[in-house]
């Protein structure tokens, strides 16, 4: 098998329309993403820059205020397949868990970007929670 | 002045690699020379059979467990306990050079720090060590050793075989003259490898240091592990066509399946390629093609690497002599685990407790100005024991956070301070396949217990008789003749084992 899946998510201590407005901004993912320096979006298409300078272009497939869904995928000739998904759930209580989710062929490529990710949503809520 | 430290360190040899040690392949005069100065320990085990959390060990003298680097990819936190913190803090000057790996390789993102400092800088002294300069198996990536090589010999920089495929899974591809995987033929010049690299710039940082400094030196060769690779200017050394079958390579092929199915069920799940349980071993080989032509050009191009390191360490030591230093510099030498390298029909490493891993090559010759007696210690002693040897000759109180104990000098002196068993752990959760095992080696026995997990349903086991049965090829667990003894080893494990830390770290890549 050379498909991966990797899920993190953490509960955050802020009612679910705050997160997402942070989570749900394509061109803000480098405010929490550690090891992502730059975002820049245009249309449907993003380019983000690593920590290692290595550029990676990416499609916005879904960008879902509704149901706070963002998914896109990697556009590299070594990826078979991408879905990185980013949901924000909401608990009704003023508190929401957010899913980061990476689907990827090869699956060693959901391991390493999902350690990121795990990451990304440490930094999320710390900033989330942190902020007056 | 005190005693200086030269720890040397390299990645994945077995204990019959070097001369010393019975080994008759590559031949290794200086660290012979320097055992029989000094202390050779013929039991000297791992608390984890790969890299991560075995080097954590020998940084923090915990088990993994404790410090947490329960498999490769978790990362050791930048605060943990280090041992080059507690001689650093009593003014010894301090570098790490050559193969760290506490943090995870595989890290695009860039989030570790070790992963940066070739790049960015070292802004203060990091674990404890003031001075870092990195390399690992090969000239890609972020490390030191690469982009030196990048700006110097870019021409050289793909000369090496490709760790990783594609897919970035470890490679599979065969290479040299047989087709064995990760042989290969590297075009390298020999002084632009990674072994002579790393003993030139341990040589060029003890030059910077001042007559009278006390110092604790990590020299971590990333060789003899995988890829097989050396510089072929050299691999004349060595006409694989000549090398013996290894003594744990079973040639009949029934037999070498008869033996396999006494172990619990991955050992065969792997060798038939119906499992690949940790990303330590290449995802697409099926260890059941390995063939005797490829076991012996594996060794053969292991022992030109072996080779070259001893000739490495040889400039390092006369570096040494010339500075006038050589009456006080302890010399440890050892590895962080050991390789299949055709035993059991097997190559490269996973969750396999038997000698080919656990058994390491472990030389102390303490400094002659504190006149030492050679000496050969048969009692286990662990990795975990390294550090707290180093504050030992230094000096230094040995901290209530390690777990091990100064080593000791002969099997006496072993015997006197009780060291009678040595523990070892895997656990590995990749990709839905999870396994997880305890082993105690003891009293001449070594006994691992299974955990439930995808092969295990964890009432399985193994138990070896390291006397009758050196090559661990009589899995003992169901024989009631020994199941007192089985149950005295289990007894005794459960009683020593540290309880795994809680939450579990995060596993933050492949490796």
């Amino acid at each position: 098998m050379t498909y991966g899946s990797v899920r993190h998510h953490l509960r955050i201590d802020r009612p679910a329309d705050q997160v997402w407005e942070l989570a749900g901004d394509p061109a803000r993912l480098h405010e929490w993403f550690p090891g992502i320096d730059a975002c820049q979006v245009d249309g449907t298409r993003r380019v983000i820059t690593l920590g290692s300078g290595i550029p990676m272009p990416e499609e916005i497939l879904v960008n879902d205020p509704v149901l706070r869904r963002f998914q896109y995928r990697l556009d590299l000739p070594m990826i078979q397949h991408h879905r990185g998904t980013i949901d924000v759930l909401d608990l009704g209580d003023g508190t929401c868990v957010v899913s980061y989710q990476t689907d990827c062929d090869p699956r060693t490529m959901a391991l390493t970007i999902g350690g990121g990710t795990a990451g990304a949503l440490d930094e999320l809520k710390r900033q989330m929670e942190t902020e007056s | 002045m005190g005693r200086k430290i030269l720890f040397i360190t390299t990645d994945q040899q077995r204990y019959d690699t070097l001369g010393c040690n019975g080994g008759s392949v590559a031949r290794t005069p200086v660290i012979d020379a320097v055992a029989a100065q000094g202390v050779r320990y013929e039991r000297a085990q791992p608390q984890s059979v790969v890299c991560m959390p075995s080097r954590s060990t020998m940084l923090t003298g915990q088990h993994p467990s404790t410090h947490g680097v329960w498999m490769n990819g978790v990362p050791l936190p930048v605060d943990a306990p280090s041992v080059a913190s507690e001689l650093h803090d009593v003014g010894y000057r301090t570098a790490l050079i050559g193969k760290p790996h506490f943090q995870p390789f595989l890290d695009p993102f860039a989030r570790y720090e070790e992963n940066r400092f070739a790049r960015d800088g070292q802004p203060a002294p990091h674990r404890g060590f003031e001075h870092l300069e990195f390399a690992t198996h090969g000239a890609q990536g972020f490390l030191h050793y690469a982009r030196w090589m990048a700006a110097e010999h870019p021409g050289d920089v793909g000369k090496f075989y490709p760790v990783l495929d594609p897919t970035m899974e470890v490679n599979a591809m065969g290479g040299g003259d047989t087709g064995a995987p990760q042989a290969w033929r590297n075009e390298i010049a020999r002084e632009h490898y990674h072994t002579d690299w790393v003993a030139d710039r341990t040589i060029s940082w003890l030059d910077s240091l001042g007559a009278d400094d006390d110092w604790f030196c990590w020299m971590s060769f990333p060789d003899p592990h995988h890829p097989w690779d050396p510089p072929a200017s050299e691999i004349d050394r060595i006409d694989w066509r000549e090398v013996p079958l290894p003594a744990g390579y079973i040639e009949d092929r029934d037999e070498r399946e008869r033996v396999l199915d006494q172990k619990p069920a991955h050992w065969r799940a792997w060798y038939d390629g119906r499992l690949v349980s940790n990303y330590e071993a290449p995802l697409h080989w099926v260890p059941a093609t390995l063939t005797a032509d490829q076991v012996r050009e594996v060794n053969a191009l292991n022992a030109v690497e072996v080779e070259l390191i001893d000739e490495a360490i040889g400039r390092v030591l006369a570096a040494v002599a010339a500075r006038g230093w050589d009456d006080d510099v302890d010399i440890v030498f050892t590895t962080d685990h050991g390789e299949l390298q055709g035993d059991f029909g097997l190559l490269f490493k996973g969750p396999y407790h038997t000698d080919s891993l656990m058994r390491l090559p472990l030389i102390w010759r303490p400094a002659p100005s504190s006149v030492p007696v050679p000496a050969t210690v048969t009692a286990p002693v662990g990795i975990v024991d390294l550090a707290p040897t180093f504050c030992s000759i230094a000096g230094v109180p040995v901290p209530d956070y390690m777990e091990g104990r100064p080593l000791p000098i002969d099997d006496a002196d072993a015997s006197a301070r009780g060291f009678e068993r040595v523990l070892t752990e895997w656990d590995s959760v990749l990709f839905g396949v999870n396994v997880h095992l305890r082993t105690i080696t003891r009293d001449g026995w070594t006994c691992s217990t299974y955990a439930p997990g995808t092969s295990h349903d964890g009432t399985e086991g193994e138990l070896y008789d390291l006397t009758a049965d050196p090559l661990q090829q009589v899995n003992r667990w169901d024989d009631p003749s020994v199941r007192a003894l089985r149950d005295d080893l289990l007894d005794d494990l459960r009683a020593h084992q540290p309880e795994m830390m809680s939450p579990l770290p995060r596993v933050e890549a492949p490796v």
